[in-house]
């Protein structure tokens, strides 16, 4: 689903990935691990397409399709959905109906009849059930003076409204506490299907107890420099990270 | 003799033959002194300090010449350019001129509605205290061409204790007039008597064609504990020049609110004067004005705290776009012994593209120790990490850039208590923002 090759990203004048390699296959769940500014960050925003980075060098395709050709927003029809680590806020537009425009545009996309009010409604009902949000909350203004809990809980309820084929959650258990992990993390679960994969980067491996992925990476400096299965995200917990760092770059990014 | 001189007497030159035998006394001073002071002083130029940043070169390098008396707009001219719905009484007017055929004077209960002319005939003492007082201090070029020139207009006098359910519609259509630079003084004179409320409605318009100018003055009178709602709908053509003053003065415990939405005109001034005159006294200003090409927008406020325990709040916001100007700038003062003033003032832009350019310029003049005053000024571009949240979950980048916008503007247009006013915003809004057909639900 989708094949990241020898990617070079820079922010500004920066380079920040410099040479990375990830495959994921429909059905997965890779873990991307990392100590802070090894450019995990910056790997989920040019997944989704985030101005203001420069791939210099690389590719990645998505189903087949090279995915840095796409705008932010046809990269969203086509099914990739980015949470943010930092929601943001946005006074004067409606949480709910921001996110109906967005549904219907996605499904206009894929040729599917639009949703009415009727439908999204209950819809949204149901998923906000799931995510155990306050379906006042999820009518107010796009995450203006939610809490931090209640930020990430508004991206994993927008996530099971899209229903994405790729998702990319970027640090989502930053900041929270052990029930609202919980909740974000049974959302991820609700969602986890055999067409449909998910890249989960954490800066910690407790996520990782309630969201198991199929691979963990690890990356330093912009690459990743090793891979492996689920019990690798206990041995980073134990020993963190600076071991690797001196590591030379393993061979492939799949194990 | 400059070439400025010359202009300046073309105006003397159309005032003499203007010349009324029949006008009542003060009436005739007012406007002599008027002329006077205008030939001497002219337009403002770059050097005048509330005109610096105001640049009138193309309204004054054409001479104006006073509406002449003319056919009224065709009904279904006006049907097309006036709000669809409006109930209850309306005044016309076309070219400065009340059309009685098209307005609806009458029936009103607890409310007169006369035109400006016949008031003056029939009335004229109970014009005097107000007529041209109001607005009289400091008054501007342009004010003073309208007291001048202004031959008619309305006068809405609201008896002591009336509570009027319906708004009031007071239109200003430009003279269709086809050729010369034509100068219309539209004038409007409220007086809402003690314990009244009201709400007026002012909508100017006008046709595309010659070039125009409206020279408009609002006087409003609110008496003790009155309350007197003002909403003004700038949408000239966009060529036309468009310069309003607003005065009102607040008697005790008098409630005063303007929202003013300016659209229209290819230079639009507004000077809103506002004093408080007892204690007690309340006023909001509103206002939202959306400019794009070369076009320049102004506000000028003054809120005078002459007297103590008055609170006075403004929001004004801006939308820009191509190499649009904008203009605010507003003076709150509070007077020596003006003690408990509560006063804000905000002043909000948002600039849609590089080359739009604003000036804020936000005044306190404290003179008394015991107040409570805050004033505040933000200038910037739409949030690029909204813009690109919002592209992240599907949404085209122009129905986005919409999105944000019409969440900056539309607050204070989605609160309007007058339906008509919010639908015509509302529409007009939406037919300015591409890919708009999602704003209808989006905006929380």
């Amino acid at each position: 689903m989708l094949e990241i090759s020898n990617l070079h990203a820079r922010a500004g004048d920066r380079d920040i990935l410099k040479g990375l390699d990830l495959a994921v296959r429909a059905g997965e769940v890779h873990a991307i691990m990392g100590p802070n500014g090894s450019g995990k960050s910056t790997l989920a925003h040019v997944l989704a397409g985030r101005p203001g980075y420069t791939v210099t060098e690389g590719s990645v395709l998505y189903r087949g399709r090279d995915l840095l050709a796409l705008a932010p927003e046809q990269r969203a029809r086509e099914g990739v959905f980015l949470a943010f680590q930092y929601p943001v806020e946005i006074p004067g537009v409606s949480n709910v109906y921001f996110l109906k425009a967005a549904l219907n545009a996605i499904r206009a996309h894929r040729g599917e009849s639009e949703l009415d009010a009727v439908e999204f409604l209950s819809l949204v009902g149901e998923k906000a059930k799931d995510v155990e949000i306050d379906e006042e909350l999820v009518k107010r203004s796009v995450n203006e003076g939610f809490s931090g809990g209640e930020k990430k809980r508004n991206e994993i309820f927008q996530m099971a409204v899209l229903e994405p084929t790729l998702a990319i959650l970027d640090e989502t258990d930053s900041g929270l506490d052990i029930d609202a992990l919980r909740i974000v993390a049974e959302g991820v679960n609700r969602l986890r299907a055999k067409e449909r994969a998910m890249v989960v980067v954490t800066h910690y491996q407790r996520l990782l107890n309630y969201i198991v992925p199929d691979f963990v990476h690890v990356l330093v400096e912009g690459r990743i420099v090793r891979s492996g299965g689920k019990e690798m995200a206990f041995e980073l917990d134990e020993k963190g990270y600076s071991w690797l760092e001196k590591e030379p770059v393993t061979s492939g990014a799949r194990p | 003799m400059s070439a400025v001189a010359v202009e300046k007497d073309v105006y003397r030159l159309a005032f003499d033959r203007l010349f009324d035998p029949g006008e009542t006394g003060w009436l005739r001073e007012r406007r002599t002194a008027a002329i006077s002071r205008f030939v001497e002083k002219g337009f403002p130029g770059p050097r005048d300090e509330a005109w610096r940043h105001t640049p009138i070169g193309p309204l004054t390098r054409n001479r104006w010449e006073p509406a002449a008396p003319s056919a009224p707009p065709a009904a279904e001219a006006l049907a097309a350019l006036a709000p669809p719905e409006m109930s209850g009484l309306r005044a016309v007017l076309a070219g400065g001129r009340l059309v009685p055929e098209l307005s609806r004077l009458d029936g009103g209960r607890g409310v007169e509605v006369q035109g400006l002319a016949s008031a003056l005939r029939s009335r004229p003492d109970e014009l005097e205290p107000h007529l041209g007082r109001i607005a009289g201090d400091d008054a501007n070029a342009f004010s003073e061409l309208n007291t001048a020139f202004a031959v008619d207009g309305v006068v809405i006098t609201v008896e002591p204790g009336a509570v009027l359910e319906d708004p009031l519609h007071v239109i200003h259509v430009a003279a269709p007039d086809e050729g010369s630079a034509v100068l219309s003084c539209p004038r409007l004179l409220v007086v809402a008597g003690r314990g009244s409320q009201c709400r007026v409605v002012e909508t100017y318009l006008g046709p595309s064609g010659a070039p125009h100018l409206t020279s408009a003055v609002t006087e409003v009178v609110v008496g003790d504990n009155a309350s007197v709602d003002h909403y003004k709908l700038q949408r000239e053509d966009p060529g036309a020049f468009h310069v309003a003053t607003l005065a009102a003065r607040l008697g005790r415990d008098a409630r005063f609110a303007d929202r003013s939405f300016t659209l229209g005109a290819a230079i639009g001034r507004n000077d809103i004067d506002v004093r408080f005159e007892g204690e007690g006294g309340e006023c909001r200003l509103d206002g939202l004005f959306v400019v794009d090409g070369e076009r320049l927008s102004d506000t000028h406020s003054r809120v005078d705290h002459a007297r103590p325990h008055c609170s006075s709040h403004e929001h004004y916001k801006g939308v820009l776009d191509g190499r649009a100007r904008g203009v605010f700038h507003g003076v709150v003062v509070v007077r020596p012994g003006a003690q408990k003033t509560d006063a804000s003032q905000m002043n909000r832009n948002l600039l849609l593209s590089r080359e739009a350019l604003v000036h804020s310029t936000p005044q306190l003049e404290i003179l008394a120790d015991d107040v409570k005053c805050r004033h505040g000024s933000t200038t910037g571009q739409l949030d690029p990490a909204a813009l690109f949240y919002l592209r992240s979950r599907g949404i085209g980048e122009t129905e986005a850039r919409s999105l944000l916008t019409w969440a900056f503007a539309s607050d204070i247009v989605l609160g309007l208590p007058v339906p008509a006013l919010r639908e015509t915003l509302t529409g007009y809004l939406r037919r300015l923002l591409p890919g708009s057909a999602i704003l209808g639900e989006a905006v929380a």
